[in-house]
């Protein structure tokens, strides 16, 4: 668990310099109020013997809960949604081990429903000192939303050259915290695989299904973002690297990975071009979170000896 | 050249090969010699002795109990003391004959020489008479499991045996006395693997050694060329890349041949292979060239805290505790007695269990390092599906056999399980995953056999 | 109102419709039932608890019908409705009930940690049926009670729980319904259905040790030696002592205790009496001069 917290280092301290103090504050936040229900439920309301808060989990739902929301969230929203995203997803469920679908994207999803206005207005970045008051502004994806629904082509215009958006520069961008920069978040995939904690299948088959999709959808009709462009905006980096590689909601064999990522980076791009919300990412991995146990019993691994049969 | 091993999972624990160059020193006789008379798979051996019979070196004091069986041979001389029960390997009482040491005075049959005897020297060795002397030798698969090796070389009429693969992997950390053997003994193993290969009537010969032992890969390599090239046996020396655990009979046929085993009641003589291990070679030499049945192995004391740890030919029925002192003693503390090496081998409450046909190791750990950490609740991070050599789902095995779901366990291939402990040796959380899936595994067979009898 | 008319006979119609349907469904895709098995249900407790074995009460009027059939009832208990209820179904199907003694579970072994001295550790998965496939276990004993709650776990009836300070399970008279359970699971068949005994009171040997004399003894201080004492002092024939173990006969065992007195091991148990057992009788001097002379 704490190699993941390591590999997300690069992307928390982009995040500080991007957004500056709001970052700081709804991290902190976020990530204090996830260990603190944790160890509560663990003590009072379960009475277990082993508390599982120093597993590093909790800080981990913690981090990725604040790293979906805006910089300039309240703190009693996130006090709620970490509440629920430890509470709801995973206690309710029997805890580390036992939840079906991933902890920081139920808690994100609950918020986005329970306070749609605070949840989809996004701060702009650079904004060093603000927090509450933080200026905001359209983020790519719902550049792209508008573009689509109104199918005016020019709106594209306004999007973040893709060099921008994988180095986070764009000045006047704005974004949840950790999707701003989609370098650190790289810089995190590559210190997780070399460390073996995760494996190549679920990033590469979540990122090159959208890849191959998009860019079939851009060429058909240039009013689809192009391919890169889809890759590099909004949680498809974070989800598709940390997400979705989450062991507990995740397939356990490569093969079932890859069918998992595979419907990840499908649905993902259907609901961003076709749906209502401009994100897609939380809601494809929360719909294939469901399917896990399933590809679970159907996908076995190859038996040792099957062949000669 | 590319370098062969089996093809799914597998793990690479550390080697503590710490008597990798250490010679085999040959034990001291103990006083009093104790025999189980179950040291091999099958009906255990009926005593042919009494109390207060005399005995010499590879008398035999107990004849096989049944087909699948083997007799036992006295590897001392001296006066049958009684017959009762001891602790042995399994942890349990079992009927034993204790023997009383006096002298060393061997059967005048057994040929005691030094003098390589070679298979062309005796032109009238047919395959039967070689599988009757492995037979009457009480010759059975020294690697660990004891299967009576005359079995093995008359595959049932359903499968056709193609070739003879010699184990000579060891994989498991801290043995060596295969390898030992294999320094000291390489011309009398490639003549018991010819007989091997004359008895299962083949002519393809296959040893396989992992590159750890580079010196032995070196050595057979070049005694193979000298002593096969030209003759009808075709004998190919196999380098294996060092993993675990490819010394499992399955994951060594894979390696070596490319063929995969499939699941029980398949064997390797399904797919054509015969596999033996090294020291089985030995004693294949021994029984039939030198009329010498099987009463001394070549094993393995060793521990990071014992204060000598060796290689030792031993004389079966020598108590443990005699090789623990000759290695220095019991090391200061609470310690943990291994039959056999960290992965495989027993547990065991007594230092009195007395070396048998399939002890090719003495393994003390100390507490600090053999204790198991609490264990966590699964993660699911499928660390154990990628480890398993056989392609199974430990987890979900462990699981089915905790909860007592024995249709399911079956039909995910729980039989399959070869034991090996890999799963429970990569689990983050310190799961218990062996040893739920080894109590799953054999309440499956029972149900199975159940069934079968019907 | 029209529309409330309409809106009552639409519904009026579907319902109709659908009952036909259901009633022509019911009788076409019918499956034939035994109507003994109702009735047999009905007689049984409803509690649906498992303890026979069968899955719920209807499980096992199935298999009673089934047993009926077949010509026996042995085997098949419902411990909750007890040889009361056994005795209604046995008389409605038409069968007997070969035994019908309330019956307890006892567990054979005293083997506690202050008789039984630990001689290692066992530091691995801590189930009874893991630490037998282990070895021994952490005492010279091979063949007493492990302590690790196996038994506990499978008693639905929260009848046997595991004393933390002797290590020996005990069982609850009251609650103990014999269906088994803890039997099936003690692996090493330490646990034994007995005659539950008037007032609750019962005579065991409270060991199965196989091994001989001198070695038992080393192991656990109360273990049985196999002398045959208690053989030969019981006058009801209800003692046998094979592979240095007696065993009492519960059927036969008059609860005299006269075994209790004699044992020197203090290996042979008696449960619920309020004076504790006679001591043995002195030798008389006239049979020691007759031995000697």
């Amino acid at each position: 668990m704490y190699g993941v917290i390591i590999a997300l280092m690069p992307a928390l301290l982009a995040s500080f310099y991007f957004f500056g103090l709001g970052a700081v504050i709804v991290t902190a936040t976020s990530v204090a109020a996830c260990c603190f229900f944790e160890w509560a439920i663990c003590k009072y309301i379960l009475k277990r013997k082993q508390n599982t808060l120093l597993d590093g989990s909790a800080v981990i739902t913690g981090l990725l809960l604040a790293f979906n929301v805006p910089s300039n969230l309240p703190i009693w929203i996130i006090l709620i949604g970490a509440l629920f995203a430890i509470g709801v997803a995973k206690f309710t469920f029997g805890g580390l081990g036992n939840n079906i679908f991933n902890p920081a994207l139920v808690g994100r999803a609950a918020l986005l429903v329970a306070f749609p206005a605070q949840m989809t207005t996004w701060p702009k970045i650079g904004q060093w000192d603000t927090y509450l008051d933080a200026e905001t502004g359209a983020t790519p994806l719902s550049i792209i939303n508008s573009a689509i629904r109104s199918g005016d082509a020019s709106i594209l215009d306004q999007l973040p050259s893709s060099f921008d958006l994988l180095l986070g520069s764009s000045s006047g961008g704005a974004g949840a915290m950790g999707e701003i920069c989609a370098l650190a978040l790289l810089m995190g995939l590559a210190f997780m695989l070399y460390n073996r904690i995760i494996t190549w299948h679920i990033p590469v088959s979540i990122l090159g299904t959208a890849f191959v999709l998009s860019g079939l959808l851009h060429l058909a009709d240039p009013i689809y973002p192009d391919p890169v462009c889809v890759l590099l905006t909004g949680g498809m980096m974070l989800g598709a690297i940390f997400m979705a590689t989450d062991y507990v909601t995740s397939p356990m064999t490569p093969k079932g990975q890859i069918i998992y990522g595979v419907a990840i980076g499908f649905l993902t791009v259907v609901i961003r071009n076709w749906g209502a919300y401009p994100e897609g990412m939380s809601f494809a991995i929360l719909i294939m979170n469901a399917f896990t146990p399933l590809i679970n019993n159907y996908v076995k691994p190859k038996r040792f000896g099957e062949v000669a049969k | 050249m590319n370098i062969r091993t089996f093809s799914i999972g597998g793990i690479h624990p550390a080697e503590n090969k710490l008597t990798h160059e250490v010679a085999t020193k040959v034990a001291a006789l103990p006083k009093q010699a104790i025999f189980p008379l179950s040291q091999h798979i099958g009906a255990p051996a009926k005593p042919v002795v009494q109390k207060g019979d005399k005995v010499k070196v590879g008398t035999m004091i107990a004849e096989a109990g049944g087909f699948v069986s083997a007799p036992i041979f006295s590897s001392v001389s001296g006066t049958v003391f009684k017959i009762d029960t001891a602790i042995d390997a399994t942890g349990y009482r079992k009927p034993v004959i204790i023997i009383n040491v006096e002298g060393d005075e061997w059967e005048e049959s057994i040929d005691r020489s030094d003098k390589l005897e070679m298979v062309e020297s005796h032109p009238d060795l047919t395959p039967e008479e070689i599988v009757n002397r492995i037979k009457n030798a009480g010759v059975v698969g020294m690697g660990g499991a004891c299967f009576p090796t005359f079995i093995k070389l008359t595959p049932p009429p359903t499968a056709k045996a193609e070739c003879v693969i010699i184990n000579a992997v060891e994989c498991e950390p801290y043995i060596t006395a295969d390898y030992r053997l294999m320094m000291e003994h390489a011309d009398e193993i490639l003549v018991g693997l010819q007989l091997l290969m004359i008895g299962a009537k083949v002519t393809k010969g296959y040893i396989g050694i992992e590159t750890n032992k580079p010196k032995a890969i070196e050595l057979l390599t070049e005694k193979c060329a000298k002593k096969f090239n030209g003759t009808k046996f075709q004998v190919e020396v196999v380098p294996l890349k060092q993993r675990y655990p490819q010394g499992g009979e399955k994951q060594l046929v894979d390696a070596v041949i490319q063929r995969q085993v499939p699941a029980p009641p398949a064997i390797p003589v399904n797919v054509g292979a015969i596999v033996q291990n090294v020291g089985t070679a030995f004693a294949v030499y021994q029984a039939v060239m030198k009329n010498k049945p099987l009463f001394e192995r070549y094993t393995t004391v060793t521990g990071k805290k014992l204060a000598n740890p060796g290689n030792f030919l031993v004389r079966m029925g020598t108590p443990m505790q005699e090789l623990i002192d000759a290695c220095g003693g019991m090391p200061e503390g609470d310690n943990k007695l291994l039959a056999g090496g960290p992965m495989m081998g027993k547990a065991l409450t007594s230092t009195e269990v007395p070396i048998c046909k399939g002890t090719n190791s003495v393994t003390i750990i100390s507490d600090d390092e053999a204790r198991r950490k609490e264990p966590q609740p699964c993660i699911r991070c499928a660390k154990c599906v990628g480890v398993c050599p056989m392609g199974l789902e430990p987890y979900l095995l462990a699981k089915l056999s905790e909860v007592k779901n024995w249709e399911r366990a079956e039909s995910e291939d729980i039989v399959s399980c070869i034991e090996c402990g890999s799963c429970q040796y990569t689990c983050p959380a310190h799961r218990p995953l062996l040893d739920n899936i080894r109590q799953g595994k054999s309440t499956v067979m029972g149900i199975i056999r159940a069934r079968s009898a019907k | 109102m029209d529309f409330i008319l309409i809106a009552v006979i639409v519904l009026g119609a579907i319902g109709l419709i659908a009952a036909i349907v259901l009633f022509a469904a019911s009788k076409k895709f019918a499956v034939y039932e035994d109507p003994r098995i109702a009735q047999v249900g009905e007689l049984l407790p409803g509690a649906n608890c498992g303890g026979c074995g069968f899955p719920g009460c209807s499980g096992m009027a199935d298999a009673l019908v089934k047993g009926a059939d077949a010509g026996s009832l042995d085997g098949l208990m419902c411990p909750v409705g007890g040889a009361e209820t056994m005795g209604k179904v046995a008389d409605l199907l038409g069968m007997v009930i070969a035994n019908s003694e309330p019956m307890v579970a006892v567990v054979r072994c005293n083997g506690t940690c202050e008789h039984r001295a630990k001689i290692a550790e066992y530091a691995g998965l801590r189930t009874c049926a893991a630490m037998h496939a282990c070895g021994a276990g952490e005492t010279a004993c091979g063949y007493g009670c492990l302590g690790c709650g196996d038994c506990e776990a499978a008693c639905q009836f929260d009848a046997i729980h595991v004393n933390p300070e002797t290590g020996i399970p005990e069982v609850d008279d009251d609650k103990c319904t014999s269906c088994g359970a803890c039997v099936k699971a003690c692996p090493r068949n330490i646990i034994e259905l007995r005659k539950k005994g008037p007032k609750n009171r019962r005579v065991f040997v409270s060991c199965v040790n196989k091994d001989k004399g001198p070695v038992a003894m080393k192991a656990c201080a109360v273990s049985c030696i196999g002398c045959g004492k208690c053989e030969k002092e019981c006058n009801f024939g209800a003692i046998t002592v094979e592979n240095n173990l007696a065993y009492i006969d519960h059927q036969k065992c008059r609860l005299c205790r006269k075994c209790v007195s004699v044992c020197p091991k203090h290996a042979i148990v008696d449960v619920n009496f309020p004076t504790p057992a006679p001591a043995p009788k002195p030798k008389e001097p006239k049979k020691e001069e007759e031995a000697t002379a």
